[in-house]
């Protein structure tokens, strides 16, 4: 295992992190404190940890309506974004955003975005800014199977491949388009075949895997900062809660989440493997749990006692020059 | 008269259509096996079968081109847009394909597309997901726009749009599709370009349509315990537009208030509000007030969302100061 014991622990804690916080959404809303139309990434956490375990600040990335993963991995702070989900001040967008569109420009994060495959060419303008100014920057779009079959995908995946940009395209792979399965509008097997029509290198992840993703970004990122261009990335994964929380679900077998999270859990796999390395014990990951579970507990009631937005905060924002 | 809700509403017109005519198809996300995000199609796949109700990848440019060309080519299309805020995905089909290829072609194709969409905010999806961007279609030549309040007004205008050979714009919104309402058993067609009074008064004239129509009928109870009378009039359509109506109305009320979940700036408000005041200068008591959204991407924050969304509280206050 080439992952020091600090590391693990680190994506370990992000992993967990990311599952309690949606875990944390999906009793919130259930419980009516919540409103919002929220997208869970529980089952996915791997992808995001996994990418992002090589990207510092300077490097962007991009994410979708599905996007508390990678704030999360990318470092934002979760008490800003779970008083942005209460719509309060303190939110980081000032309860403006919420979920679809929680961004932090501090740490390289350009956006959750309500629109399915309108981050993609995004993250290759950011690559393209990190190749003209030669800062050694990658930017990273992740998206979901189904964005790839948008017209955005294919046009910045082209203008990437013949300019050569320090761009990595995660495909999130979890089966389903909001209730269509991914077979039924999509004719390749596997989405990584697409980059062939880019004479871009691309590979197959286990999205489920840290380690998978973490070797394949891994290869993926260097090569783009060392010039070598655009990579397609496709991880298969899965969204344990459906498309949305309250998604009734009719479109797929009741016990698929359940036989999904008894084989192939992303935390379970990580501690597995990282316990038979012998590079952490399950007590320290234990210790993170509780550590992580009172983090949210704080985060969800310093939300709560935030101040509302006022009435001003209506207009304001709309241009930066007032 | 039974109640039906009306997504049941549009459900229903969508079938009848299909029964009456081969050519008439549906294609969008969602829409088949599942039935609608908004389960507006829902069991038209178990009837008609997946040949003439189609399950699409989500490509909204794709789907509205696809809908021009089949329907150049001899089908009916009618395919849905998840919510309204993808038609600006497929915005250059819409308004430089659709609207213009009668034109374009002096006359020789129709058209008979009907688009539909979901559009409105109030339910906290924030900026890119609430949109009410009806009078960008209606600034535009060659697209008719329908938009309907109640699921007896859904059901008729649907199956005229489904009927009619220009391509329409048919647009739902999400906070109506559960409500309630009386549909006749039997077959009827709305014509479209025909307002519909809501409700009778002597006092003004509320224009208002979509979910707007239920915020003016709120505010016009309101207004009667001050002994105000509102007659709210639902154009149905914006394109084309019963300005008769508006204008009879006018007449004889001498105040308007035009009501629109969108954008005030350029808004659909805005052209009603110079047409009655070009057409009754001399019969207004008062200038024509409008009532729309803040002119801001709609926030997320519930407290925000409320104060950027006209409701019925700023419909009575725009009253009140032309009629006390
Ligand atoms: C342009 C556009 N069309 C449709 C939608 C509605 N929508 C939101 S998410 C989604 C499914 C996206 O599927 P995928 O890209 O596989 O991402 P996943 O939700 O599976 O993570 C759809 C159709 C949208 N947001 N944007
Ligand atoms: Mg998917």
């Amino acid at each position: 295992m080439d992952l020091s014991r600090d590391a693990l622990l680190d994506a370990y804690r992000q992993m967990r992190t990311i599952r309690g916080f949606e875990e944390k959404l999906a009793e919130l809303v259930t419980a009516g404190k919540l409103a919002g139309f929220l997208h869970l990434y529980a089952g996915e956490e791997a992808v995001a940890v996994g990418v992002c375990s090589h990207l510092s600040d300077r490097d962007i990335v991009t994410s979708t309506h599905r996007g508390h993963g990678h704030c999360i991995a990318k470092g934002v702070d979760v008490r800003g974004m779970m008083a942005e989900l209460f719509g309060r001040s303190t939110g980081i967008c000032k309860g403006k955003g919420g979920s679809m569109h929680i961004a932090d420009l501090d740490r390289g994060m350009l956006g959750a975005n309500g629109i399915v495959g309108a981050g993609i060419p995004l993250a290759t303008g950011a690559a393209l800014t990190a190749k003209l100014k030669r800062n050694g920057g990658v930017a990273v779009a992740f998206f979901g199977d189904g964005a790839t079959n948008q017209g955005q995908f294919h046009e910045a995946l082209n203008i990437a491949a013949v300019w050569c940009l320090p761009a990595i395209y995660v495909v999130e792979n979890n089966g389903y388009g909001e209730a269509t399965p991914t077979e039924f509008v999509t004719p390749v097997k596997d989405i990584a075949e697409r980059a062939a029509s880019y004479a871009m290198p691309s590979a197959v992840v286990d999205g489920m895997d840290f380690f998978d993703v973490r070797a394949k970004a891994g290869e993926a990122i260097a090569r783009a900062r060392e010039g070598g261009g655009p990579t397609l990335l496709e991880c298969k994964t899965y969204r344990y809660y459906g498309h949305y929380v309250g998604d009734p679900l009719t479109y797929r077998r009741k016990e698929e989440a359940e036989e999904v999270r008894q084989l192939r859990d992303p935390l379970d796999l990580l501690e597995r493997r990282a316990v038979e390395a012998g590079v952490v014990d399950a007590d320290a990951l234990r210790a993170i749990d509780g550590e992580v579970a009172a983090e949210l507990e704080a985060a969800v009631a310093w939300a709560e006692q935030s101040p509302l937005p006022t009435a001003d905060d209506v207009l304001r924002d709309v241009y930066v020059s007032g | 008269m039974r109640e039906i809700r009306y997504y049941e509403a549009l459900i229903e017109a969508m079938a009848e259509e299909m029964r009456l005519d081969e050519n008439v198809f549906l294609m969008g996300e969602d829409i088949g096996l599942f039935g609608g995000t908004f389960r507006a199609t829902e069991g038209l796949m178990a009837e008609f079968g997946g040949r003439r109700v189609r399950d699409t990848p989500i490509a909204e440019a794709g789907i509205v081109g696809l809908a021009l060309g089949a329907a150049l080519a001899g089908l009916r299309p009618v395919p849905e847009l998840m919510t309204m805020n993808f038609a600006m995905v497929a915005m250059d089909q819409i308004i430089n394909h659709v609207a213009k290829m009668t034109y374009m072609f002096g006359g020789q194709c129709k058209i008979p597309i009907t688009i539909r969409a979901p559009g409105g905010g109030g339910t906290q999806k924030a900026a890119q997901h609430s949109h009410s961007i009806e009078s960008w279609f209606v600034n535009a030549p060659g697209i008719r726009v329908v938009i309907p309040s109640t699921p007896y007004d859904a059901k008729g205008l649907l199956k005229s749009s489904i009927r009619s050979d220009d391509p329409v714009l048919f647009i739902e919104h999400e906070m109506l599709y559960s409500i309630q309402g009386p549909v006749p058993e039997g077959e009827y067609l709305i014509p479209l370009g025909e307002a519909d009074v809501k409700r009778r008064g002597s006092d003004l004239t509320i224009v208002a349509w979509s979910k707007m129509v239920h915020e003016a009928l709120r505010a016009a109870e309101r207004l009667a315990e001050e002994g105000i009378e509102a007659e709210v009039i639902d154009p149905r359509s914006l394109d084309p537009f019963d300005w008769d109506a508006v204008y009879t109305s006018v007449a004889r009320t001498r105040r308007c208030v035009v009501v629109e979940e969108g954008w005030r700036t350029v808004g659909v408000g805005a052209e009603i509000a110079a047409r009655v005041q070009e057409h009754l200068f001399h019969e207004l008591d008062a200038p024509v007030q409008r009532v729309a959204a803040a002119d801001v991407p709609l926030p997320y924050a519930r407290n925000l969302e409320q104060a950027a969304l006209p409701g019925a509280d700023d419909i009575v206050r725009a009253a009140l100061k032309i009629t006390t």
